[in-house]
């Protein structure tokens, strides 16, 4: 006979009949999405206020930011050398992301097993790892020129490089803390030796290796830019760095709120998946 | 019958020592235990009285340091599905639905789907879990937990089922049920149980010989075969004659600490 004891879940109560308390869930509706933008509003009044006050003569309006921006998407206002560009920019940044991350996966996921799984690896290179680990990729800029020369090879290295060790820590993280009883529980079930690897240690570390991938792809959003120094012709980075040498915030500031939106919908887009993915887990939903 | 005579499982002499940094720790001590198929033994006593360490060598989890534990008088080298575990933190496989946590095992031993599918829906009928097969470990209260657990062990068509502390953690009213459950599991399946616990109660409403170890070392203190009549009634006179009787030996090793 089944039992259940607390488990099940309760149907919702039923819907509000009463003013009140419709007026109390569609503001729990709107909630999250009120409480978001009070920051954002209160940076942009800021800045409004600065800008029309001549706080400073070197940051353009929020008004002129925002008609560079439609200018930058879809051109028509000013026709410039960046008029229409943002599509092209954008996917060029794209492709140094996806592109530099997955190569950092490639490496990191295996590495990072290795060293979590085998104690020689770690021997041999959690040491190095840890020494090279704190050294920015910026400072990486000009060896990274050197080796990989100028251009797009450079670029893809230097993202590479930003996304690699928060994947690499998480996968190490997570193939090491595997409850040992579970290592006990598969071999009473006649789940032994290589065959533990597969049904035991991949799937246990999964929420950490997630994790470990969501930072890092934020991380090789967080990185483009010092990516595009490189003298790549296109790309956010690129962009924002032509901004800067010609004197022009506007570009400056268009490019970062565009990396700002893309790096957004791009973890929202590895949340979601996580979500679905790991929906076992009752710690991890973002 | 010539099987009969074997018991399922023989503990002759049985030592654990554990180095703790530069302390050691007798575990267990000299221990002598001999199971029959069917019986359930109840293994009771103080923390560090070694029930844990025996239940564990019985697994194979862990080696006795000195003398031998044989199951159908083979030494036991290691973990087998003949030896099922039920964790008291139920040690479930959280990525894997009820369904999938109980064919873990028959799915390990390289049996087809289709078998699979139908040793889980049997056991998850007999656990009564039906409603919740799909759900995962974490969306289950304690007890239906604990019923997966056993489910999974006796998906793999384990001969023995080891018990540690395994209602220990779930409130009074799901232990009663649990306890219940478990008792028509075993008069149904005939299977061999042993059952690690700290409380008197339970090892009497359960077992047919209560095992009573004491610590320090850990070591088996007494034996005790139960004639009570299933099922049992935790109120009556002969119930309360054996608590007493077994809270006593349970209590014995105080005096000669102090001594």
């Amino acid at each position: 006979m089944a039992i259940v004891e607390t488990g099940s879940v309760a149907a919702a109560a039923p819907a509000a009949a009463t003013p009140r308390a419709a007026t109390r869930t569609t503001w729990a509706r709107f909630k999250p999405t009120v409480l978001a933008l009070i920051v954002p509003l209160l940076l942009l009044a800021f800045w409004q206020v600065a800008t029309t006050q001549q706080w400073t003569r070197l940051i353009p309006t929020p008004y002129a930011v925002g008609e560079y921006m439609i200018d930058f998407a879809v051109g028509g206002i000013y026709d410039d050398a960046y008029s229409a560009t943002l599509t092209t920019h954008l996917l060029a940044s794209m492709s140094r992301v996806y592109g530099g991350f997955a190569l950092a996966a490639l490496f990191a996921l295996p590495i990072g097993i290795l060293i979590g799984r085998v104690p020689s690896a770690r021997m041999l290179l959690d040491p190095f790892l840890q020494v090279m680990r704190p050294i920015p990729v910026t400072a990486w800029l000009p060896l990274s020129m050197i080796l990989f020369g100028l251009g797009a090879k450079s670029a893809f290295a230097l993202v590479c490089l930003g996304a690699f060790y928060p994947i690499l820590l998480n996968t190490i993280f997570g193939v090491r803390s595997v409850d040992p009883k579970l290592f006990e529980a598969a071999s009473m079930l006649g789940c032994r030796g290589n065959a533990q690897f597969y049904k035991v240690v991949l799937p246990a570390a999964t929420p950490s290796i997630f994790t470990g991938l969501r930072l890092g792809l934020g991380l090789a959003w967080f990185v483009i830019v010092v990516g595009e120094m490189t003298g790549v012709p296109q790309g956010l980075g690129a962009v924002i760095m032509d901004g800067r040498t010609l004197s022009r915030t506007e570009l400056v500031i268009c490019g970062m709120i565009v990396i700002g939106l893309a790096g957004y919908l791009s973890d929202r887009v590895v949340v979601a998946l996580g979500n679905y993915l790991l929906r076992w887990s009752p710690n991890h939903h973002g | 019958m010539a099987e009969s005579a074997t018991p399922i499982v023989e503990i002759k002499g049985v030592s654990k020592v554990f180095q703790l940094q530069d302390q050691t720790i007798h575990a267990l001590s000299g221990a002598n235990l001999s199971i029959n198929k069917g019986e359930f033994i109840c293994l009771i006593g103080a923390s560090g009285c070694g029930k844990s360490t025996l239940l564990r060598i019985m697994a194979g989890f862990d080696q006795p340091s000195s003398g031998e534990a044989l199951m159908w008088g083979r030494p036991i080298a290691g973990p087998d599905p003949s030896r099922g575990m039920v964790f008291q933190d139920y040690a479930l496989f959280p990525w894997l639905s009820v369904r999938a946590n109980i064919g873990f095992g028959p799915a390990a031993r390289g049996l087809g789907a289709a078998e699979v599918k139908a040793i889980v829906d049997k056991f998850i009928d007999l656990v009564g879990l039906a409603k919740f097969a799909n759900a995962y470990p974490h969306q289950l209260s304690g007890g239906m937990k604990q019923r997966v657990a056993i489910a999974r062990v006796l998906a793999n068509d384990a001969e023995l089922v080891l018990m540690d502390e395994p209602f220990g953690a779930l409130d009074a009213m799901t232990r009663e049920r649990l306890q219940d459950e478990l008792l028509d599991i075993w008069e149904r399946t005939k299977l061999t149980v042993v059952f690690v616990t700290h409380a008197v109660e339970e090892a009497i409403l359960l077992a047919n010989r209560v095992v009573v170890m004491t610590p320090g070392p850990g070591r088996i203190e007494s034996d005790n075969a139960l004639d009570l009549v299933r099922p049992r009634d935790v109120a009556s006179p002969e119930f309360n004659a054996i608590r007493r009787v077994l809270s006593a030996k349970l209590h014995s090793h105080h005096g000669k600490k102090a001594a």
